[in-house]
Parts: structure tokens; C-alpha cells; sequence
């Protein structure tokens, strides 16, 4: 072997370099930027390896639902104007991310939802009504988890990361490939339930996939005040789990991202931690006032990052969407509205008398006596009423 | 043949282990350790680490994971390690573990059992002998459950296991290493069903977990004083038994309450006031209630001037107005 005078300077003490192991961190960071596949006017970038374009019609079914659920949306903020819901919190502006992580899971699957998740809800094809419930107010859950695989909408913030994580871990062990898809928001990273579950979810291996729609406030606090890290999705990594973050209004991107990320999890390779980018366009809810704490240029600024928009100017310039075929899906929308209309125009009925049913598998002793206490009540009530 | 309690709660997971797969044990130091009191003892060993395993040191994780397996179909029991640190959990017990089903109109059950080795007697340092049953009981949805005796230990973790709701398991940490004759397997009374442990005819003395031997003792002693007293351990708080109680109270005409917690807002005062609502006219007296003191639980060198004793049971009974007369504990008042 013979040694050049360059290759002696390499080697010399002072300049040589320690061989040092690859990191092992460095493969769990998300990229530096979030990943995008469309620009804000819809016009392709260029095509990402990491991350293949879902086929035309699964985008085209994409924009579907995103265009019924930003309906559903509009009519639920309507019904909560007039008195039909209790409280609405809306996500408008957040369809990529509300449909395009549903679209990422199979049916079989199980999702565990926010309060703020009504959207992926009716995404993921659960009856509307059912869905609002919980806001209107005959029930809490409307719907059977068991059968839309789905749990309750959770409002206690970030405590379904842990039972994603306990779901996934007890599908794995009796042989089943599910992915538990969890959603939470910015705000509620900051819960030690978040911390717990992604770290139950890593220690387990259990196929998770925590997906973060960072909407930019926690009601009125802004991220800042969450987090001093580069982006939440470095959350991830001091745990052990890979995470990405994405462009949450570029529809595209967000479904191919999360389709990674299942794809990972349903793998064996542990949880996935996604964080999208994106804005909550509406105020926390119905009852909260946004002008008290963010300024009217930058929800403007969001508006022209309008992800439905985006997903339409791409697909009628790939010639997926035509207008004879936007304007069928507006129809659909107009008329999915129509019912859920309706539907919850109808005065839900409720008895007091099921509110003993299931506290427990078999009411106690005691339940019973107080039961039979609202029973007489309701009977004497009616009496008063049958006199009146 | 004689064993303790912690063989006897032991015995019970291993048998529901080898009766159900659908049962797994989990918690802090519950695999290779056996748990800081040994409850969980060879489990891993003879049931593999996919049944009976250790978790990350983080106390809402395991209620919240388990809430998950549940989900899936599963039977977890949980261990909290000592009663204090399970108030991590809480916000997964009161809003998840006491609520789905109900939230869910019965379509979501999570039965779980949440084992707390719980209250002191044992010369712990401060966080690990707190009584916590109340604030479980004051949760709708929970069951909870906790034995005084070393086959009624087996007999009830055997039951809360197989139940189709939440428990919450609470194990006299004093009564752990304590022995008896028992014969296991075994099954007492169900749920819901309180038990005269000391059949009497003066007074009944109302107790459950650490404080049912207190009663029995007291009561042993009460003999030489005249009087015969009845003690009924309570045994589940959740389902609570009215009835035998009450048909205990109505044939002594007396009643005195015992726990070990602090009394202020505590099953005792509750035990109390239903006794009242139901035995008014066949009481001679006020329902009296013997508790922990309202404090902080203190330091090893002062815990037996907190924990109500024989001698606190003694002078309650002798209030219990025997002769008539106004009770001068109130005169002041």
C-alpha cells in the first residue's frame, strides 16, 4: 500500500478525526422542514421517494370528504348558532389533516379523537348525529367505539395517548395488526399523558401513530407558550420514536406522510409521531372570542393556505377533477348537509331513567332506590301536568 | 392451613392467570421483583413476561395503558405501588376507568382492577400510608372493594378480576404479613355483601379493611366492660350493603364507625348518616364515628397517636349513651 503526502496529513494527530458511530439519534429526527408535495397554489413540487403521491383516485376521494366535512363543519357551527348544539369546536381549515389521516387507516384500525376531531369522525363514516351527540347533548358518546372502532371523543386533554398506546399493545398481543391512530393537539403535548403514552407506545413497540395537528393555539395560548422546541414533532426523539413533521394544509403530503407512518407502525417497528403544521381558522369554540388574543392578518394569511383549495387547483390541473365533477361533489356535500340538517332539527328524546342503566353492568342497591326516587318523581310531575 | 394475606392475594392472580388468558399483571416491579410486597411473587416465572410484566415508572401510563388493553378485549390488573403515588392516576381513574361505560352507554366496559396497598400501621415514611378509599368511592362508575381477612383477600381479588367493572382493589398494607387459617381456593359472600364477622347484642361496631381486627379486638375487650358487641366488616364500600348493617344496627340499637382515613368527608361519615336515615327509631343513641385524626399521615414515631385503637373504640362505645345522659364529649359546645 503505498501512502500519498495528503493522505499522511489526513492521518497526522492533529488534524485526524475520531470514527465515530452514527447516531442514533439522527434517524429519529424529523426533516428540517416540514414535508410538502403541494405549494400554497396547489402547483406540484418536485416528487418525493420518502414519500410516494397516493394514487389519483385516493386524492380525488380525498378532496370528497374534505369538501362534505368542511360542510359538515359550516352546519354544525350553524346548528350551534341555533341552540341545536351546546358547544362546537370547529376545525375549519384543518380538513387535510382531519381527513387525510383517517384516509391512512383501515376500518379495522382504531382511532382515539379530541373534541375537536368531529370532522375525521364523519370522515371516517361514523352517522353524523351520532357523532354530535356529545354536543348536543342527549349523551356523551353518541356512537358505538366497539363497532366504528373508534373511542370516544376525549376531552380530557392528551390522556388517549396512553389508551392508544394500551389498545396497540393488547391488538399486538392477541395477534391482530391494528394501528391505533391518536390524534392530539399543540396545547396538549405539554400534558404528561402525552409524555407517558408515546413512551408506554415506544417501550412496547406498540403500533401507534400520535399525530399532532399543531393549530397554533391552545384556545388562546399561543405555541410559544407550550414549548421551547424546534417543532413539536422533536418530541419524538427522546423517546426513541422517528417522527416527521408535514404541511397540515397540504392535503397530499398529509395523507402520504401518515400512510408512512401506519405503514411503520402496522410494521412492527414501534410508534410514529406526526406533527402538522396548520391553523385553526375558527375560534376554540362557538363560545370563544379569537380577536381578544391573535390579530385579523394572520388568519387572513392562513386563509390563502386554504388546504380544500389547494387539493382542487391540483387535481383539476392533473385532470382528476373536472367542474361537472366538483360541482356533483358540492351537491353531495349540499345534500349531506341537508339531513344532518334535518335530522337534528328533530327533538332528540331522552329518560332520566337511563341515567342509572350503566354506571355499572348491574345497577347497585342503592342506584335502584334512586331510580325508583326519580321514577315517582317524573310520575307525580306528569300527574301535576295530567291536573293542570 | 395457615397463610397470610399477601400469599393469599398471590394465589388469587395466579389463579385467575392460569384461569383466564385474557388476564394479565402489570405495574412497577411487579415482574422479576414480585412487587415491593411480593404480591406478584413468581407470576412472571410461571406465566411468561407477556402476562405479568414491568411498565415505565409512571403511574397515569399504566391506568391509561390498561383502559387501552381493556379496550382490546383484555383483563389487566394494575398495581399502584403505595397508595400516594397512585394519585398520578387519578384523572385516568375518575374521567376514564369510572366513566366509559356510562359515557358509552354500555357499549365500552374497561374492567380493570386498580390494586392499592394502602393506609399505614406499617412505620412508613410520609406518601406511603395514606387512606385513600374515599375519594374512589366518591367516583360513580368504581367499584371498591377491600378484605380483612386472609381468605376473604383471595375470595374478593378472585371476584373483582371476574368482574365486568372497574375495580378498585384496596389492600391493608398492615394486614399484608399477618396469618391465618384459610383454605384456598375459596368464595365468600359476593359483592355487595357486608359480613358479621362478631355476632353481638349491645352495640355494632362498623368497620372495613385495617380496621376490622381493630373492632374485633376492641370488641374482645368490651367484654370485660359488659358489653357485647357486633362487628360487621364492610368488605365492599362500592357496592355498598344497607341491609345487613341495617338489620345489625336495628337489633343492637347502637352504632359506632370505624376507619382508619381522617374522619372529615370520609366513608365513615357516610356509613353514619345512612345508618341514621334508616335506623332512626331503633337507635338509643347518635351514631358515633371513631377515625384517623384530620392531618397530614404522620411520621413513623407519632402514626399511633393518628390510628384509631382499641382504647378510641372503648371510650366511643362508652358514649354511646348508656345511662342517658348528655354526652360530655358536646357539653362545652
Amino acid at each position: 500500500m503505498t501512502t500519498t503526502p495528503q493522505a499522511v496529513r489526513r492521518a497526522s494527530p492533529r488534524t485526524r478525526r475520531t470514527v465515530t458511530p452514527p447516531d442514533p439519534a439522527r434517524s429519529l429526527l424529523p426533516d428540517a422542514e416540514p414535508v410538502r408535495l403541494l405549494a400554497e397554489n396547489g402547483t406540484p413540487l418536485p416528487a418525493r421517494s420518502d414519500y410516494p403521491e397516493p394514487p389519483a383516485e385516493v386524492l380525488r376521494e380525498l378532496y370528497r370528504r374534505m369538501v362534505l366535512g368542511r360542510r359538515f363543519d359550516t352546519q354544525a357551527t350553524a346548528l350551534t348558532k341555533q341552540g341545536r348544539l351546546a358547544v362546537y369546536p370547529s376545525s375549519r381549515g384543518q380538513e387535510a389533516c382531519q381527513v387525510g389521516a383517517v384516509l391512512a387507516v383501515r376500518d379495522t384500525d382504531w382511532v382515539f379523537p379530541t373534541y375537536r376531531e368531529s370532522m375525521a369522525l364523519v370522515a371516517r363514516g361514523i352517522d353524523p348525529v351520532e357523532v354530535l351527540t356529545l354536543l348536543r347533548g342527549d349523551w356523551h358518546c353518541g356512537y358505538d367505539p366497539t363497532e366504528v372502532h373508534t373511542a370516544p371523543q376525549c376531552t380530557p386533554l392528551a390522556t388517549q395517548c396512553v389508551h392508544a398506546a394500551g389498545l396497540a399493545h393488547g391488538e399486538a398481543y392477541q395477534g391482530r395488526d391494528t394501528v391505533a391512530l391518536a390524534f392530539i393537539g399543540d396545547g396538549a403535548t405539554s400534558e404528561g399523558d402525552f409524555h407517558e403514552g408515546i413512551n408506554f407506545a415506544a417501550v412496547f413497540k406498540a403500533p401507534v401513530v400520535y399525530f399532532v395537528q399543531n393549530n397554533k393555539y391552545a384556545i388562546s395560548v399561543p405555541l410559544s407558550r407550550q414549548t421551547a422546541a424546534p417543532s413539536l414533532a422533536y418530541k419524538g426523539v427522546g423517546y426513541g420514536v422517528p417522527s416527521e413533521q408535514v404541511d397540515g394544509n397540504d392535503p397530499v403530503a398529509v395523507l402520504a406522510v401518515l400512510t408512512r407512518a401506519v405503514a411503520h407502525a402496522r410494521a412492527g417497528k414501534g410508534p410514529f409521531l406526526v406533527e402538522a403544521h396548520t391553523y385553526r381558522m375558527e375560534p376554540h369554540t362557538n363560545a370563544d372570542d379569537a380577536t381578544r388574543y391573535r390579530d385579523g392578518a394572520e388568519v387572513d394569511a392562513w386563509r390563502d393556505r386554504d388546504p380544500v383549495a389547494r387539493l382542487e387547483t391540483y387535481l383539476r390541473a392533473r385532470g382528476v377533477l373536472d367542474d361537472a365533477a366538483i360541482a356533483e361533489i358540492a351537491e353531495q356535500a349540499e345534500a349531506y348537509a341537508a339531513e344532518l340538517r334535518t335530522r337534528m332539527n328533530e327533538q332528540p328524546t331522552v329518560d332520566p331513567l337511563s341515567l342509572f342503566d350503566h354506571v355499572y353492568a348491574e345497577p347497585t342497591p342503592q342506584l335502584i332506590e334512586q331510580r325508583e326516587q326519580v321514577r315517582a318523581e317524573l310520575a307525580a310531575a306528569h300527574a301535576e301536568e295530567g291536573d293542570a | 392451613m395457615a397463610t397470610t394475606m399477601a400469599k393469599a392475594l398471590n394465589t388469587a392472580l395466579a389463579d385467575a392467570l392460569a384461569a383466564d388468558d385474557r388476564v394479565v399483571v402489570f405495574g412497577e416491579d411487579v415482574g422479576a421483583l414480585g412487587g415491593v410486597f411480593r404480591i406478584t411473587d413468581g407470576l412472571q416465572a410461571r406465566f411468561g413476561e407477556n402476562r405479568c410484566f414491568d411498565t415505565p415508572l409512571a403511574e397515569a401510563g399504566i391506568v391509561g395503558f390498561a383502559v387501552g388493553m381493556a379496550m382490546s378485549g383484555l383483563r389487566p390488573v394494575v398495581e399502584m405501588q403505595f397508595d400516594a403515588f397512585a394519585y398520578p392516576a387519578f384523572e385516568q381513574i375518575a374521567s376514564h376507568v369510572a366513566k366509559l361505560r356510562n359515557r358509552t352507554r354500555g357499549a365500552l366496559s374497561v374492567p380493570i382492577v386498580i390494586r392499592v396497598p394502602y393506609a399505614g400501621g406499617i412505620g412508613g415514611v410520609e406518601h406511603h400510608c395514606d387512606s385513600s378509599e374515599a375519594y374512589y368511592a366518591h367516583t360513580p362508575g368504581l367499584k371498591v372493594v377491600t378484605p380483612a381477612t386472609v381468605d376473604d383477600a383471595y375470595s374478593l381479588l378472585r371476584e373483582a378480576i371476574e368482574d365486568p367493572d372497574p375495580v378498585v382493589f384496596m389492600e391493608p398494607k398492615k394486614l399484608y404479613f399477618a396469618s391465618a387459617e384459610a383454605s384456598l381456593p375459596t368464595r365468600n359472600e359476593p359483592f355487595g355483601r357486608a359480613v358479621v364477622r362478631r355476632p353481638g347484642r349491645d352495640a355494632t361496631l362498623v368497620a372495613y379493611g385495617p380496621a376490622v381486627p381493630v373492632a374485633l379486638e376492641a370488641a374482645e375487650a368490651a367484654r370485660e366492660e359488659g358489653w357485647d358487641l357486633e362487628v360487621v366488616d364492610v368488605r365492599t364500600i362500592v357496592p355498598f350493603d344497607d341491609e345487613t348493617i341495617t338489620a345489625s344496627v336495628r337489633r343492637t340499637g347502637r352504632c359506632v364507625v370505624i376507619q382508619e382515613a381522617p374522619g372529615f368527608a370520609g366513608v365513615g361519615a357516610e356509613i353514619a348518616a345512612r345508618v341514621q336515615e334508616r335506623c332512626f327509631h331503633a337507635l338509643h343513641a347518635p351514631v358515633l364515628r371513631v377515625a384517623g385524626l384530620d392531618i397530614p399521615y404522620p411520621a413513623p414515631m407519632l402514626e399511633h397517636t393518628h390510628l384509631p385503637g382499641v382504647d378510641r373504640v372503648l371510650d366511643a362505645v362508652a358514649r354511646l349513651q348508656w345511662d342517658d345522659q348528655p354526652d360530655a364529649r358536646w357539653a362545652a359546645a
